[in-house]
């Protein structure tokens, strides 16, 4: 094993240990903020289902690079989880719950400045919409999970200590499902990247079961995230479950399955998938950070009760901690990434070229983009983003939908179908008519993806995109997936 | 074995329930043998029977201290209730003083016999009366704060009810004594005991009084 990766796989197991330091509080934190579970037990049954939510459902996801995915090269990657990781590791110390993946986010957009890439304008909307939408989806979910639950007691009457024994038990049970959704869901932020340089081979145990290389990965980001859990978590739970303002347990629940809810309906593209194909209507999907709605379903509860028990300077430094948290991220991503490109002499990104061949031009104008203009710019190879969309622009006008598309089809990658280490592939994942198809493709060189994607989709219908339709969606993301998967195990690397 | 813990916390749940529930009923139990026994006392003096049901309710305070040191160290050695657990508590412990009230008055009547005149007689069965209903009720609001908070101020209300009816009748006992011929040390004999008796309703009315602000918080 190479001591780099070794190095580079640290930063990505500190920013799984402030995950589990900053997002643990979001499924426990009201529990033992209320004091109805101990902050050992949770941290214990967290643990646990964190565990098992990223070795088992979290390998589902080994093929995607998370959100990292977009960084192309191993220390630019190290510098990117290394930043998002201090600064939740910061939030986290003055106790304040922040959004992981909105600190990632930061980062990577620090990346981009710093390598010139393009940053996508809709994941900075996207970030704010988060800031405003969830917390108030949160909090109306939780007014009226709180007003039919208490419609409920009143019916049922249940005595004090009972409730108090089913409370504690359902607090455990949300917490423990909280858990494994984000073992599963934020697994591949943590180790995603480190996927193609995992440093492990696969071992049996007790001949029973095996492990993958990428199973121990994860297990070990898993664990980092178990160590945050344990050592740093307690802060951020006390402001969640307490400091924001006085709770009773059943509130409590309340809270952690608005959270839930709110992640559930509006953040799952399997319920989407499942609406749309039995015919009924969808529900728009909003991008939604678990921390924020956290904090959403207990500034609602506290505003049902009129709002005087809200401490609302803490919920203005939460707010600000929010805004900073992805802007923090992405100045220390880009200020240590000029020092570990100059100073420690490492490769934070490689460059993307970009070029107006002729089939790009062809396929620019298949796209509906206009061409004609670009007629002078036809062969030149440029550097960055950046510096294409210039030279684009200056010739016609895009919207950032065209700048979109344009990048893409004109993103040089230059691909070659190795037959030697063909059979390397995940032929689990990939069916077997869409191996086949790789397999017709042994020795072809491409210089584009759109190119691959192309002549795959005409030889086998399984690599067929299908029409772009709520249903279709996620056929299509899976696509979308594989293809990325081919491109990055037979891109010819220089 | 987590299963066995979940049962096994569900099962010391309901042992925990059932003390409470106990430790309610012997209140109202306590009641009862307190207006027996002063009903003998007036009747026969500091009889038998008397003495009888002043060991009975010896026996009912001592279960009742028993009940509450129990469900006391149960709440706070499983944490229970957490944000609940200090008024629980304090509750138990004013409900407690109720009892300990009725068993000390019937010491002190067995101490010092008070000489009751027959005319005052039944001012005195009145009073105790009050004072017994009126410590029933607030002991139906304490049972309604661990299973039907609604009803806690309807009973709630009732104490207060039943607190100015027996400072009513313990005014109007005391204007009939000193209004009597008796000898001044007898009429301030009599007036003691009358205000002893009425101070349980005036401790019974603040158990509710404390017993609707916990409802307010466990409202929340």
């Amino acid at each position: 094993m190479e001591l780099s990766v070794l190095l580079f796989l640290t930063s990505g197991l500190f920013l799984g240990w402030s995950l589990g330091a900053n997002d643990a509080a979001n499924v426990f934190g009201t529990a033992v903020g209320t004091r109805m579970v101990r902050f050992g037990t949770a941290a214990v049954v967290c643990s646990i289902f964190v565990v098992l939510g990223a070795v088992i459902s979290g390998s589902g996801a080994a093929h995607t690079l998370g959100q990292l995915g977009s960084v192309n090269a191993i220390a630019g990657s190290f510098m990117v989880a290394l930043a998002a990781g201090l600064s939740v590791y910061l939030m986290t110390k003055w106790g304040l719950p922040v959004s992981t993946s909105q600190a990632i986010v930061g980062a990577i957009i620090g990346w981009n400045l710093f390598t010139e890439s393009v940053t996508d304008s809709d994941t900075l909307l996207k970030i704010v919409a988060t800031w405003i939408a969830c917390p108030i989806l949160a909090g109306f979910f939780a007014i009226i999970l709180m007003k039919i639950v208490k419609a409920f007691f009143q019916v049922i009457k249940l005595h004090l200590l009972r409730l108090d024994a089913y409370t504690r038990f359902a607090l455990i049970f949300a917490g423990a499902f909280g858990s494994y959704s984000l073992g599963a869901n934020n697994i591949a932020n943590v180790m995603g990247v480190f996927v193609d340089v995992s440093p492990f081979t696969d071992f049996q145990i007790a001949g029973l079961l095996t492990l993958s290389s990428v199973e121990q990965l994860f297990l070990l980001g898993a664990i980092a995230i178990a160590v945050g859990v344990f050592t740093y978590s307690k802060r951020v739970m006390f402001t969640v479950g307490a400091g924001l303002m006085p709770m009773s347990p059943v509130a409590a629940w309340v809270v952690v399955i608005a959270h839930s809810i709110v992640l559930f309906v509006f953040a799952s593209e399997g319920l989407e998938h499942l609406l749309a194909s039995g015919g009924l209507p969808t529900i728009p999907l909003v991008p939604v950070s678990s921390s924020q709605a956290v904090v959403g379903g207990v500034i609602g509860l506290g505003l049902m009760r009129g709002g005087k028990d809200i401490d609302w300077k803490l919920v203005g430094n939460i707010g600000l901690g929010w805004i900073t948290t992805p802007l923090m991220s992405a100045l220390v991503c880009f200020v240590c990434l000029f020092f570990v490109q100059n100073v420690f002499d490492q490769r934070v990104y490689r460059e993307v070229h970009y070029v107006l061949s002729e089939p790009v031009l062809e396929k620019l104008g298949e796209r509906g983009l206009v061409t004609e203009d670009l007629a002078g710019l036809k062969d030149t190879e440029y550097r960055s983003a950046r510096e294409f969309l210039d030279a684009f622009q200056r010739n016609t006008f895009l919207t950032s939908q065209d700048e979109k598309r344009a990048l893409r089809i004109a993103e040089l990658r230059p691909i070659e179908i190795d037959s030697e280490t063909m059979d390397g592939l995940d032929q689990d994942w990939l069916s077997p008519e869409q191996f086949a198809a790789v397999k017709r493709l042994a020795g072809v060189r491409f210089d584009h993806v759109w190119q691959l994607e192309r002549i795959l989709a005409s030889i086998s219908p399984d690599w067929h995109r299908m029409e772009n339709t709520t249903v279709n969606k996620l056929h299509n993301k899976e696509l979308e997936r594989k293809i990325q998967y081919l491109v990055r195990y037979f891109e010819i690397r220089e | 074995m987590y299963f066995q813990k979940v049962t096994s916390l569900f099962g010391r749940t309901r042992a925990l329930e059932s003390q409470v529930d106990e430790f309610l009923d012997k209140v109202t139990e306590a009641g009862l043998v307190f207006s027996r026994a002063v009903r003998v006392y007036l009747q026969h003096g500091a009889c038998a029977d008397f003495d009888a049901f002043l060991t009975q309710e010896s026996t009912i305070e001592g279960r009742e201290d028993v009940l509450r040191r129990s469900i006391e160290v149960e709440l706070y050695a499983r944490t229970l209730i957490p944000d609940l657990r200090a008024d629980v508590l304090r509750l138990l412990e004013d409900i407690d003083s109720l009892v300990n009230a009725y068993e000390g008055h019937l010491f002190r009547i067995s101490i010092q016999q008070p000489d009751v005149p027959e005319e005052f007689h039944q001012g005195f069965l009145d009073l105790t009366e009050t004072v017994v209903t009126c410590v029933d009720s607030v002991v139906l609001a304490a049972r309604s704060f661990f299973r039907d908070i609604e009803s806690v101020r309807d009973h709630a209300s009732k104490t207060m009810f039943f607190e100015s009816e027996a400072d009513k009748i313990s005014t109007k006992l005391q204007r009939g004594i000193f209004a009597s011929e008796l000898p001044l040390q007898r009429k301030i004999h009599l007036r003691y005991f009358v205000e002893r008796i009425d101070d349980v309703a005036n401790k019974a009315e603040d158990v509710a009084d404390s017993l609707q602000i916990y409802t307010i918080k466990r409202k929340i």
